[in-house]
């Protein structure tokens, strides 16, 4: 997976790249059907994907910015749900804490319409290793 | 159409039903939404654990090289196996959102295999479950996910919408 696509699930999910802020993907996703948990509201699930998504992407683009080609496998994700997530699009963007040479950790958080009313935040922590030949 | 019955979603009925069956749940309430689209079905259950499952599919998958399976599926997986299991060891249906839900991903899925989720719920106190789960491609004891987290059991008016 480049930093520049994304893989099926995210697709089928209705998930995009919507820009960057300071140095991380923006990753959107619309709203659909696809995303609805209890009625009028958005799967916990879904969060967690465009959580992970974000997460992700992020951690590719900061490699990709110090040159770095490597693996990355998810170890973790912790999330906190924060509001019920509406029938709207939803955002989200990772900042990379650290990347080191064998771990990396990324936090991450979703909003929709309001910014600074967060839907859901979490925690990812990621294993680099060398790309197979 | 203005008899009450006309009205009332499967929701509804789970809602009033005096205990929780776990099937029917899934029949009626993850054939559609969300839990439809990840194709979500009854495993098996007991007094207080539930198993949910879904089937490998190309639209699913995370890593389009090796085949496997995005990680997004396994949590929504785990998120409403663990839900369901408040419900299980309550011996009815509550209202109740996830607080927060931590996943150790302890090695990459099998492609192609159906994942299985157990969950359990271990303790409710009156505002909160706790949960705890695992995800597999077919041997629990060689787990693709771990899952830990909590549930705020919520006023039924805020619930849906």
């Amino acid at each position: 997976m480049k930093s520049t696509e994304l893989p099926p699930y995210a697709r089928a999910m209705g998930m995009e790249f919507a820009g960057h802020d300071n140095g991380s993907p923006v990753i959107a996703m619309v709203w659909s059907a696809r995303a609805m948990g209890r009625p009028g509201f958005m799967h916990g699930g879904a969060i967690g994907g465009v959580l992970e998504m974000a997460g992700f992407t992020a951690l590719e683009a900061e490699l990709e910015r110090q040159g770095i080609d490597m693996r990355i496998k998810p170890i973790n994700i912790s999330t906190e749900y924060l509001r019920g997530g509406l029938p709207e699009t939803i955002y989200a963007r990772g900042e990379v804490v650290r990347a080191g040479r064998r771990v990396a950790n990324v936090r991450i958080e979703a909003w929709q319409s309001d910014r600074s009313r967060p839907v859901a935040s979490c925690w990812m922590n990621f294993q680099l290793s060398p790309k197979k030949a | 159409m203005d008899s009450p019955e006309d009205t009332s979603t499967p929701l509804d009925r789970f809602v009033q039903a005096a205990g929780f069956n776990p099937r029917d749940w899934t029949a009626h309430l993850n054939a559609h939404g969300h839990s439809g689209f990840i194709g979500m079905r009854y495993h098996g259950h007991g007094t207080d654990w539930i198993e949910l499952a879904f089937d490998w599919r190309e639209e699913l998958v995370g890593d389009p090289e090796t085949g496997v399976l995005a990680s997004g599926p396994i949590i929504s997986l785990l998120d409403n196996a663990t839900s369901m299991s408040v419900w299980t060891r309550m011996g009815r249906f509550c209202p109740q959102v996830t607080l927060d839900l931590r996943i150790d991903y302890t090695r990459a899925a099998a492609p192609r295999k159906p994942i299985i989720a157990r969950a359990e719920c271990y303790q409710v106190r009156r505002s909160m479950a706790f949960v705890r789960g695992i995800a597999h491609d077919g041997d629990i004891t060689d787990p693709v996910a771990h899952a830990a987290g909590i549930f705020m059991l919520v006023d039924g008016q805020e619930w849906v919408k």
